[in-house]
């Protein structure tokens, strides 16, 4: 009899848990429904694996989930920069090929023989300097975000090619490789432990940064109050020139890192690294509830935007079914899905 | 009053904007703990003094005085370190934040773990108390309250700098009497605590409601400073608009002693049942040549939307319009404009004036989209077009290459009103054409209408300030909540109170008494104390 009895007093009690969980969120989304989109993309995160799970197996495990992080976690950096430059209203369509630029300049030095150190803060640098020129630009010549950035996606990519057309190999032992080695955590059965690569620590400290500065910084709070209004934010007398500014330098300088992290987990760098990134940045932090028109979102949502993205390449190569060309096809239906939630909530909150 | 050290003291102030000098010369005194009035038509420099004292303009001559100091203002933050404060017509926060980090943005309290929210709103909640606000939840977003309401939090935000000038530049614009007077209330508490206040209004009411004093600008100079018990209306008028104000009370309006045969005459437009859902229930309307009709109502009463229904700029689900005794079916704007009708929109900066187009360019627009953009009109004719527009309606500057948005409010309404009249309408449909502009540009306005009706031309005219529908229309169409709920035909008689009483009462009581003849049943008697609230305080204006 007891062995019976367990379970079903365990099962109850979850569920209570859950639905405590589920009464919780619906006080916060009651309060501020500005968190609902991001609320929504937890939602389907989790949908989409239990989906995962139940059609095919091993999914919620320890090294799927690890090497869900390291081989998302350059998408994880580049998605938070974009949520800083989104939230101002902006944009910034420079980070793929800032990342190509500087990944392909960084393995050239690092098999020239200079030293590691100085090569990864260079290679973070050249994504400062492009993210200072876009600022700038925007800023005080008064160049559309859109046109800015594309005009140093061009620059970059065409930087990156004047170096080399060929996919470039960092040499096996260069030290910055270490940065995209795996260390096991956790030991578990067979393969499935839980491991981490230095790229995957430098991309959740980048995500804690992120957050304290968005929410427990004057300027992070300026960041919102631009996208709410420039005009009201300038009048106010925040800082908005220098905020501008700034936040393409982090979107720039978070490029410079994301390339590092990638570079030094792929070992190879070529001129065509990266194409398409910027859009996968933008979609992530679109689904993750980020409003392109600014003033709303949350660096987590954008977080958890892009592991829906890695999950769902995870999930296409496991069916096997799935061509892969469909991949494009899912993340736009997933995009839209989003537009359109977002499309809900903000046309509630008018009336 | 004693003659201690101003506060602020801005002396022979020049500021000059490429081609026309704005400020010219001024001088602005502001003690402590009093409310200083600055007076002066659209135009005449207010704006650009307060922009001067709030950093968002630098002066290219003269100097100002912060409490003995001379200061130079680089931007905004510059004067507001200075304890400059400003609240501006347009509530000026960011509605995707919380109400109290409106309150402290750029002012947050900090602690080791950087901002810390719990102590920020605290000090959130001590500022909006001073406004006797500390009910209100500082973690909702700014969005959940009224306008009024935002503005009162804006002024919150100044308490919280503890800031010791507070310019408030046409705050009272968007608020109903009750929410004026709660203003006018925080704002004695405030004189009291020795804050010096820097109002703008265009409500003479207003001013001489809450002003100890008032300093006059005219065309960018300075005109003088009084005590304002010391100056009546009449003589105030007179400074701000530099000419006797009985030539303009001189303007008889469009009422007449007689009725108009109406049945005898064939209407220009007649609309049998015209409706769209959610906006305008079914209305019945006539309007013929030559007449001035009015359409009265509360903000949202459906005003606008019967017009835009007229014009085409809303499709109409149900009833029919007739135009010169055919069915006709206005489609779109176009469509309207092609039938000589023209629709002058109430939001003049966002769906009126095209702000980077010189005023020619926005002048001729309409006939230029009449006559279709593969027809270029000659310069030759664009000029005497706009030339007969500037001088007819006294625009000014009279400059037709002048950048439209570098023009005030009203002067900006007259281009709109050329742009529409280039077009020949037979029937022009006017929203709002005077709101948030002087005495002076709002009579000429008037004038123009009136002069308008005298040729031909049928008028719509919109608007919340009941005296001036009452004192131009010939009948008066009288909307609420989204119906028309009677009609008053204008005799000498007929006053905006009895406007009000129709909206505010039962439509069949009030017929009796204010010679309505095709009221309607079926209005709601609720809100009426509301209503005539609002209606009152829009009516207030000119008296």
């Amino acid at each position: 009899m007891t062995a019976v009895q367990t379970p079903r007093a365990d099962s109850s009690a979850e569920a209570s848990a859950v639905s405590k969980i589920v009464a919780r969120v619906k006080r916060v989304v009651a309060s501020n429904p500005s968190v609902l989109p991001t609320v929504a993309a937890i939602v389907i995160f989790i949908g989409m694996v239990i989906y995962g799970e139940v059609a095919y197996g091993r999914i919620v495990q320890a090294n799927t989930l690890s090497n869900l992080l390291i081989n998302n976690a350059h998408l994880i950096i580049l998605a938070v920069a974009m949520t800083f430059v989104i939230l101002t209203g902006g944009i910034d369509l420079s980070v793929g090929s800032v990342i190509a630029l500087s990944s392909v300049a960084g393995v050239m030095l690092s098999n020239a023989g200079w030293d590691p150190l100085v090569v990864i803060v260079l290679m973070i640098l050249i994504g400062t300097v492009f993210g200072l020129a876009s600022g700038i630009l925007i800023q005080y010549f008064n160049v559309q975000p859109f046109i800015a950035t594309l005009a140093m996606m061009f620059l970059g990519r065409g930087l990156a090619a004047l170096l080399s057309t060929q996919p470039e190999r960092l040499s096996e032992d260069s030290p910055i490789r270490w940065l995209g080695e795996q260390f096991k955590v956790v030991d578990g059965e067979k393969v499935n432990d839980v491991v981490v690569t230095p790229g995957v620590v430098i991309a959740l400290l980048v995500v804690l940064a992120a957050f304290f500065v968005l929410h427990r910084t004057r300027t992070g709070r300026t960041v919102y109050a631009i996208g709410g209004s420039e005009s009201s934010s300038a009048l106010m007398g925040l800082a908005v020139p220098r905020t501008k500014v700034l936040v393409y330098v982090i979107s720039g300088t978070l490029s410079g890192v994301a390339a590092v992290v990638y570079t030094s987990r792929l070992g190879i760098a070529q001129n065509i690294t990266g194409i398409g990134w910027e859009l996968d940045a933008i979609a992530a932090t679109v689904i993750g509830g980020t409003l392109l028109t600014g003033g709303y979102g949350y660096v987590l949502g954008s977080v958890i935007g892009a592991l829906v993205l890695g999950l769902m390449n995870v999930l296409i190569t496991r069916d096997g079914g799935i061509p892969p060309k469909m991949t494009t096809i899912i993340t736009g239906g997933i995009l839209l899905v989003f537009v359109l939630l977002q499309r809900a909530v903000t046309s509630k909150r008018h009336t | 009053m004693t003659e201690a050290l101003p506060l602020i003291e801005m002396r022979d102030i020049s500021i000059e904007f490429p081609g026309v000098k704005a400020l010219d010369g001024v001088d602005f005194r502001l003690f402590q703990g009093e409310v200083h009035a600055l007076m002066g038509e659209n135009g005449a420099g207010k704006s650009t003094l307060i922009k001067a004292l709030t950093g968002v303009y630098k002066i290219d001559g003269g100097s100002i005085v912060v409490a003995g100091q001379e200061r130079q203002f680089h931007g905004t933050s510059d004067a507001q370190s200075a304890g400059i404060s400003t609240v501006y017509q347009e509530v000026n926060l960011v509605t995707n934040l919380s109400i109290g980090e409106n309150v402290m943005l750029g002012h947050e309290v900090r602690g080791a773990f950087g901002v810390n929210w719990r102590a920020t709103h605290k000090a959130a909640t001590e500022a909006l108390a001073t406004l006797g606000l500390e009910h209100l939840d500082t973690h909702k977003p700014l969005s959940t309250l009224s306008i009024a309401l935002q503005q009162l939090v804006a002024i919150s935000r100044a308490m919280a700098v503890k800031a010791k000038v507070l310019i408030l530049d046409e705050p009272t614009s968007s608020l109903d009497a009750a929410e004026v007077e709660g203003l006018f209330r925080v704002m004695r508490v405030l004189r009291d605590q020795g804050v010096a206040i820097l109002f703008v209004s265009h409500f003479l009411d207003q001013i001489y409601a809450i002003s100890d004093r008032l300093t006059i600008l005219r065309n960018g100079r300075y005109e003088g400073e009084y005590l304002t018990r010391e100056l009546d209306r009449h003589e105030l008028i007179s400074k701000m608009i530099g000419k006797d104000l009985s030539t303009l009370s001189s303007l008889g309006g469009n009422r007449r002693a007689e009725e108009r045969d109406y049945a005898a005459e064939e209407p220009l437009l007649s609309a049998k049942g015209i409706g769209r859902r959610g906006s305008i229930e079914p209305t019945d309307l006539d309007i013929h040549r030559g007449e001035v009709i009015g359409f009265a109502g509360l903000l949202g009463s459906g005003r606008t939307e019967l017009a835009r229904l007229l014009y085409g700029a809303d499709r109409t689900d149900e009833g029919e319009i007739t135009l010169h005794g055919a069915r006709v079916d206005i489609k779109s704007p176009a469509d309207g404009l092609g039938k000589r009708i023209a629709f002058s929109t109430e939001n003049r900066r966002d769906e009126g004036i095209i702000g980077d187009l010189t005023v020619r360019e926005n002048m001729i627009l309409a006939v230029q989209a009449e006559r279709g953009w593969a027809r270029p009109i000659p310069r030759k004719e664009q000029d005497e077009l706009v030339e007969k527009y500037i001088t007819a309606l006294n625009v000014r500057p009279a400059d037709p290459n002048r950048l439209i948005k570098n023009l005030s409010g009203g002067n900006q309404q007259k281009v709109l009103l050329g742009r529409w009249l280039a077009t020949t309408p037979e029937l022009l449909i006017l929203d709002e054409p005077t709101r948030g502009i002087d005495v002076g540009a709002k009579a000429e306005i008037q004038e123009a209408v009136a002069a308008l009706a005298e040729d031909g031309v049928s008028v719509v005219f919109i608007s919340s300030e009941l005296e001036e529908v009452v004192r131009l229309s010939e009948r008066i169409i009288v909307l609420k909540d989204h119906q028309k709920i009677g009609e008053i035909v204008n005799g000498p008689t007929v006053t905006a109170q009895q406007v009000v009483d129709v909206i505010a009462a039962h439509g069949v009581e009030a017929a009796a008494h204010s010679g309505i003849i095709d009221a309607e049943a079926g209005l709601h008697p609720s809100d009426s104390r509301q209503a005539s609230v609002h209606a009152l305080a829009a009516a207030k204006e000119e008296s």
